[in-house]
């Protein structure tokens, strides 16, 4: 047996499910988070190939000591700072409005 | 001797500031929720200054540095995968498991699943990602100690070990979830402040430019620019090539299905605090791993790394007192007692970490969901937690004896190819995967684990390498020392399998819609506890 919930709760999140603004708000959210995902794999990936096998390119020196791998490497921080900030910004302004609408008349509901 | 005498008042004060903050907070905790989640009261910059003391652990400090310092560019991969990997927690994970879970990293999948087949599953990889990572902190602390003292004695090391394993049921047995984490928040504060100072040091020596530094570090290293490029330890053919992709595998995505992070989750009241306070800990973890490159580069430029010890996790304090003012000066004293003090913190504090996530799982999803079928008390779960960690401190206790030689980070990167292989395929799949059912979930965490933890028994790092941790005996079948290129692949295939040769549930489907309606929205999610 999986954890159990009343049958009021289940009519209430199936009615939840069924409902447009809860279809939006999962196209919102899988459409911001499975394109990003890809994105920052692809790219940590390419970092993670490249020192394997464009050796010649990742060793070039850009400036001083400071070559291509280590620039590439620092450029991976800054890039998940940046979908970190933006995936912030995407859920407060797009997600949690209508998360947060759902929740209070889910809640509205049960409570009845 | 006068230097022994401060390393000795520092330890202690740390392990007294531990334990007051564990007593303090055992007395505002009562019942399963306080024990489990600290009550699900801390605020989201809280919890993500504690996530951030319980992820850096001495892999970080200890291991990283000295990864970097011997094999140069090579070792950054471990500071570039364990930031990159917080990406994943943060859009997949942390407030999808805030909403649907409730004390363990099984309750999600619990929440659809047969429970009693899939908690045990989940309860099994919590325990065993939780002992590999343990052991990498507990021979940590052995080495430190051996080299505070002086004495590379392997009666000190494991009496070491065993003072560490004692202190940890202490904080597990007494604080629960509250006191450990104000533990790791105190720790945080501490393993920031030591290294960012380690860091302006190093740093000064070199007038403050990174190209300086990074020069002085390639001709000390004896290695010229080589050690500046990637390749120097992965380049040699196409087997270290592979296993280089490997580990960069298990450091991406092992984040994510680290269940002492995950369990972190709960301790906030809703998703947003879970958000929040995972942008903090990718801010915090961001700028501490971004000083790892003056830790490791600046040991390879001040140190003879041909006196270090051949794992490098001595690096750090090494480099400590280098930059106080060398072996027998004040400074260097001073400053080599304070790093490895906080080194100490930062061991206790992980250690604490994992053993209550394991001892939790014990507790609540084998000993009151399985074995009671949940007809327990609070009171008698909490007991057996307690009693969990007693047992799991003791199993770490002698299992670290065996595992002296290798080096942290080494060892923590095993856990998380284990931990991506067991627990990340299962909670993807639960969450994105409507048709996905209990004999999907429980193959794929006995598979991903099984493969994961078979390939390390088969790989040159237990046996047939001189720094094997069986020396002397050869059984290495398997070439790659970290085996996630394999075994996350696998993970998934027997979850996909254990799906589709069984039929679908009813049940598991039915409740996907509310899975997912709980998980995106937050409605009927457990609440903070209010006093």
């Amino acid at each position: 047996m999986a954890e159990e919930i009343s049958p009021t709760q289940h009519r209430v999140y199936e009615r939840v499910h069924a409902s447009a603004e809860f279809q939006e708000l999962r196209k919102r959210y899988l459409g911001f988070a499975i394109p990003a995902t890809v994105a920052f794999m692809v790219w940590y990936l390419l970092f993670v190939f490249m020192s394997n096998w464009a050796t010649g390119f990742m060793n070039t020196k850009v400036f001083g000591n400071i070559n291509v791998a280590l620039i590439f490497g620092l450029l991976q921080f800054l890039s998940t700072f940046g979908i970190a900030w933006l995936y912030a910004r995407h859920a407060n302004k797009h997600l949690d409005p209508v998360a947060g609408k759902l929740q209070r008349e889910y809640e509205e509901e049960i409570g009845r | 001797m006068s230097d022994q005498v401060l390393t000795s008042v520092l330890f202690l004060v740390v392990v007294a500031i531990t334990i007051g903050v564990t007593i303090w907070a055992s007395r505002q905790t009562s019942g399963t929720t306080d024990y489990y989640s600290g009550g699900r009261s801390f605020s989201g910059v809280q919890n993500g200054l504690a996530i951030s003391g319980d992820y850096m652990s001495a892999a970080s400090f200890l291991g990283i540095s000295g990864l970097i310092a011997l094999g140069g560019m090579d070792g950054f991969i471990y500071s570039i995968g364990f930031l990159v990997a917080w990406l994943v927690a943060l859009m997949l994970v942390a407030e999808l498991l805030r909403n649907s879970g409730r004390y363990t990293m099984a309750d999600q999948l619990a929440y659809r699943m047969r429970q009693r087949p899939v908690r045990m599953a989940a309860a099994t990889s919590t325990v065993a990602v939780s002992i590999f990572y343990l052991l990498a902190q507990m021979v940590g602390a052995g080495t430190l100690v051996a080299l505070l003292l002086g004495v590379d004695s392997g009666v000190l090391k494991n009496a070491t070990i065993a003072v560490v394993g004692l202190l940890m049921i202490f904080y597990v047995t007494v604080g629960g979830m509250k006191g450990t984490t104000w533990v790791q928040i105190v720790k945080a504060v501490l393993l920031m402040s030591g290294t960012v100072l380690v860091t302006v040091l190093v740093m000064a020596q070199f007038g403050f430019n990174l190209s300086e530094l990074l020069g002085a570090a390639a001709s000390n290293s004896g290695q010229g620019d080589a050690f500046l490029q990637p390749g120097l330890v992965y380049g040699a053919d196409l087997t270290t090539k592979i296993d280089f992709i490997s580990l960069a595998l298990a450091l991406v995505l092992g984040t994510a299905g680290l269940p002492h992070i995950l369990i972190r989750f709960y301790t906030v009241p809703t998703s947003r605090d879970a958000r929040k306070s995972v942008l903090w800990a990718i801010t915090l973890i961001g700028a501490f791993y971004l000083m790892t490159l003056a830790l490791g580069f600046g040991a390879a430029a001040l140190l003879d790394t041909s006196t270090l010890d051949s794992s490098g996790n001595l690096a750090s304090p090494r480099l400590a007192e280098a930059v106080g003012g060398g072996e027998g000066s004040v400074g260097g004293a001073v400053l080599l007692a304070l790093i490895s003090a906080v080194a100490f913190a930062t061991i206790l504090a992980v250690v604490a970490g994992l053993t209550l996530t394991s001892a939790s799982s014990v507790a609540h999803d084998i000993y009151a969901n399985v074995i009671k079928k949940g007809a327990v008390t609070e009171k008698q779960e909490v007991r057996v937690a307690r009693i969990a960690a007693f047992g799991i401190g003791a199993v770490a206790i002698v299992l670290s004896i065996f595992a002296q030689n290798l080096n942290i980070a080494f060892l923590v990167a095993l856990a998380f190819a284990v931990a991506a292989s067991g627990n990340v395929p299962a909670l993807i799949y639960n969450l994105f995967w409507r048709r996905f059912n209990t004999r999907g979930a429980v193959w794929a965490i006995y598979g991903g684990l099984a493969t994961a933890v078979v390939l390390v028994f088969f790989s040159p790092v237990v046996s047939g390498a001189e720094d094997a941790m069986v020396p002397g005996a050869d059984w290495s079948l398997f070439p790659l020392a970290n085996p996630g290129i394999i075994s996350i692949p696998a993970g998934f295939l027997f979850g996909w399998l254990g799906t589709i040769t069984s039929r679908p549930e009813a049940e598991a489907d039915a409740k996907y819609d509310e899975l997912e309606v709980r998980a995106l929205t937050g409605a009927g999610a457990e609440k903070a506890v209010v006093h």
